[in-house]
């Protein structure tokens, strides 16, 4: 794997995307080229519809382009197999949902641990049982719910949800985390540590967040941000931290509660 | 890894899925207690059939037997010799048997078996189902002195006991009678004086004893001596019914199908009883036609000695024996001139392996049936018809049990479907975290594959513990719904008779899995399926 720094550890070429309801041709992304820049915080950020999350699903290999290339990290994961394309999922990349979706049947500690079980037979599991374990508990340590592992996602908040679903993307030490509007259910000063948090992990681990939002407060708090609008990239500025003018160009309703956040 | 852990999850958190695996549970616990109970029956039904007859019956249907049997066993060693471990001869012939019970005849037909009692034992279990315990060891056709049945219930005494009182008890009353109607006889003579004279009041020890007129022993009860002409009065004491004195002597011994002299029948109480006409140490009388060409009814009276109960109403209610040797004189069976004996049985026992049907078909080539009137059947030949139809009856119950147990399945099919809708955004988790569509798959597969383990386990455990406490359960179903579950006088078993037949158990488990399985097959394929992004957006 080429790891100088230039080159961009994520890259979408040429994206386009249609889905079909009847025979109808429904764009959603109409040739979109974008690339992330390693270690960086960035933000892609749009009205629903505008296309970003379908993107975000093709950049995690979940769907894939009608046309157009997804590179990671020098090798393009669009054109894998299944097989390849699931590995790079488990491996390279972690993601983050909205709804968070850990497996309601699993204990913070085994939703953690969960990828690693995916990626490793019964046996191979068992035989790094002990390793994998003080991982995941390491990981849970991370986001602050190493007393709440044997806990179950009924018995936690949207918070602490989203947190284990953090450290879980963490568990196979991946060097781009995804998180497809991760504080889109929670209240502002929850979603407010989350941000914290992966700031955290970008700053202190050198971790590539790329944060899919349709809120330009929170945009507003990532190093560089590109704005969809129609399956387009429209826009792409950088954000200076807690530059106040870069938040005129956000959504005048939720400028105060942006400043009142970023001031606490 | 995730798989396994995430089916047991699955399966302890997911009741719905449980109760659709009752039906699985249920059909396998019907499947082995029919299947037990069914195997009992018919594992009983063989032995006593097989116990009863020989492996291999040659029977002759002339009238006059077939002559010299010693050159037919010598020719049939000769021909099947290393497969044969016993041989027997024995003569069967149709014949009425008559019981004089309360001054009435009851008359049965039944299959009037001459046997060598040396042998006899040798080709069947003959021995085994006599009353009498020391008979069981040794078949003796001479009347004991008692000891029958002991540990049965309600039995009546017999042997040379009973016989000795009830002759007495006859002889008193056949005196009493006739002093009885001496002085009847006398009032009449008087009557023209004395015209009221009632007959109890003048009971006096004057009365003349008429000595055993046949009317009036005829009209006396038990006692069959009379009703019989002279010269068919005994075997062995031949000639001498003017002599034979019932208190010490017997006839020639016969041993009686249980069914033949009793009924079982039912009391106020519900308790099944029996009910005997006859007993050893009474007499009966047979009549049988001889040997000869023109062939004449004998009348011949025989002692019950034993009564023979197998189990097989077929058998208890058909047979009766007696010695071989006597019956061959008695139907005139044994040449004059030659003194060669003829018989029309010979029964075969064959050593353990053997190929009954190969043997057979031997035996066939050697008298073939255009040659001589000989009829050679295996016991599962004379018994065909029933053997199948208990295992078309077990075969036939199979499929419907697996059936329902087919049944089952769809209800765990609709299950799974609508586990695997409830679980959409779950198996979209799993995709996005990196597992394959197969391994999605296969949770879904070994969680059918679980809920078919446990449902079937547990209806093993539930058929073998019904199996076990048939008797007792069948006792509960009894006292709470007044029906007889296990009627014995329908059955000659006081139990359920059952096997658990372990190779049944292994396939009745081992279907009900697949059955689990082969339903979740479809919804664990829409699983893997599944695409990621439909998946993680269902709501």
């Amino acid at each position: 794997m080429n790891n100088s720094s230039n080159t961009p550890i994520l890259q979408a070429r040429g994206i386009r995307k249609s889905y079909y309801k009847n025979q109808i041709e429904l764009p959603v992304l109409r040739g979109v080229d974008v690339a992330f820049a390693r270690g960086e915080m960035s933000a892609l950020v749009g009205r629903s519809g505008s296309g970003k999350s379908t993107l975000m699903h093709l950049l995690a290999t979940l769907d894939q382009p009608d046309e157009g290339e997804v590179w990671f990290d020098g090798n393009r994961v669009d054109n894998l197999s299944r097989r390849g394309r699931d590995q790079y999922r488990n491996r390279e990349i972690g993601i983050i949902f909205q709804f968070y979706h850990l497996l309601p049947e699993l204990s913070a500690l085994e939703n953690v641990l969960a990828p690693a079980m995916i990626s490793r037979s019964v046996l191979g599991y068992f035989r790094q049982r002990k390793s994998l374990t003080a991982r995941a508990e390491a990981m849970l340590d991370r986001v602050g719910l190493l007393d709440r592992k044997t806990h179950k996602p009924c018995e936690m908040s949207g918070g602490e949800m989203q947190r284990v679903a953090i450290a879980r993307s963490l568990m196979s030490e991946p060097q781009l985390l995804l998180a497809d509007e991760p504080t889109g259910n929670l209240d502002t000063e929850t979603g407010e540590s989350i941000l914290q948090l992966l700031r955290q992990l970008n700053t202190e681990d050198g971790l590539t967040v790329v944060m899919i939002t349709h809120d330009d407060a929170i945009a507003e708090r990532a190093d560089r941000c590109y704005r969809m609008q129609d399956g387009l990239l429209v826009d792409r500025f950088e954000n200076e931290p807690a530059n106040p003018a870069s938040a005129s160009r956000g959504n005048i309703a939720t400028k105060p509660l942006a400043r009142a956040v970023s001031a606490a | 890894m995730y798989r396994l852990l995430l089916c047991f999850r699955y399966l302890r958190t997911r009741y719905i899925a449980l109760a659709s695996i009752i039906s699985v549970t249920l059909g396998v616990a019907t499947l082995i207690v029919v299947n037990s109970v069914m195997a009992g029956f018919s594992a009983e039904m063989h032995e006593r059939l097989h116990g009863l007859a020989s492996d291999i019956l040659i029977e002759c249907h002339a009238s006059g037997g077939m002559p010299d049997p010693d050159a037919h066993l010598a020719e049939i060693h000769r021909v099947v010799g290393d497969d044969i471990e016993g041989a027997s001869v024995s003569v069967h012939v149709p014949s009425m048997l008559g019981i004089d019970f309360n001054g009435q005849l009851i008359t049965r037909h039944v299959n009037l078996v001459g046997i060598d009692a040396e042998t006899y034992d040798t080709v069947s279990h003959f021995g085994r189902y006599l009353i009498h315990p020391e008979n069981q060891k040794q078949v003796d056709f001479d009347l004991r002195e008692a000891g029958f049945a002991e540990t049965r219930e309600n039995f009546p005494a017999s042997g040379w006991h009973y016989r000795r009182a009830r002759v007495a008890y006859e002889r008193a009353l056949d005196e009493e009678r006739a002093r009885v109607e001496a002085m009847d006889r006398e009032v009449a003579k008087l009557s023209t004086t004395l015209p009221q004279h009632p007959n109890d009041s003048s009971a006096s020890e004057d009365g003349l004893i008429d000595e055993d007129s046949p009317e009036s022993l005829a009209s006396a009860g038990p006692s069959l001596g009379p009703l019989l002409p002279p010269e068919l009065n005994g075997g062995d004491t031949s000639g001498v019914a003017a002599t034979f004195d019932p208190a010490t002597e017997q006839y020639p011994g016969i041993i009686l199908g249980i069914s033949t002299c009793s009924n079982k029948l039912r009391d106020d109480a519900g308790n099944v009883r029996d009910h005997y006409y006859c007993r050893p140490g009474d007499d009966i009388r047979m009549m049988f036609p001889s040997a000869s060409e023109n062939p004449k009814v004998l009348n011949q009276k025989f002692t019950v000695v034993d009564l023979y109960e197998s189990g097989m109403s077929e058998y208890d209610s058909t047979f009766a024996f007696v010695r071989l040797d006597q019956l061959q004189e008695f139907r005139g069976m044994i040449d004059p001139i030659s003194g060669v004996k003829s018989v029309t049985t010979i029964q075969l026992k064959l050593i353990e392996g053997a190929d009954l049907n190969a043997v057979r078909d031997a035996l066939r080539k050697r008298f073939p049936p255009d040659q001589f009137a000989y009829s050679i059947q295996t016991w599962r030949d004379m018994q065909g018809p029933l053997l199948a139809a208990v295992r078309l009856e077990t075969t036939i119950l199979n499929i419907l049990l697996f059936l329902i147990i087919a049944v089952a399945g769809f209800g765990i099919l609709a299950t799974f479907f609508m586990i695997v809708v409830e679980k959409t955004r779950d198996i979209g988790t799993l995709k996005a975290l990196g597992a394959s569509g197969s391994g999605v798959m296969s949770i879904f597969l070994s969680y059918g594959l679980l809920l078919g383990i446990v449902g079937s386990g547990v209806g093993l455990l539930g058929g073998i513990l019904f199996v076990d406490n048939i008797n007792e359960v069948a006792g509960v179903i009894e006292r709470v719904t007044g029906q007889e579950v296990f009627d014995p006088t329908v059955y000659y078993f006081t139990e359920i008779p059952t096997i658990l037949n372990p190779f049944t158990l292994a396939w009745v488990m081992a279907g009900a899995v697949a059955i689990a399985t082969a339903a979740s097959v479809l919804p664990a394929m829409r699983a893997a399926r599944m695409h990621p992004v439909t998946a993680l957006r269902f709501e």
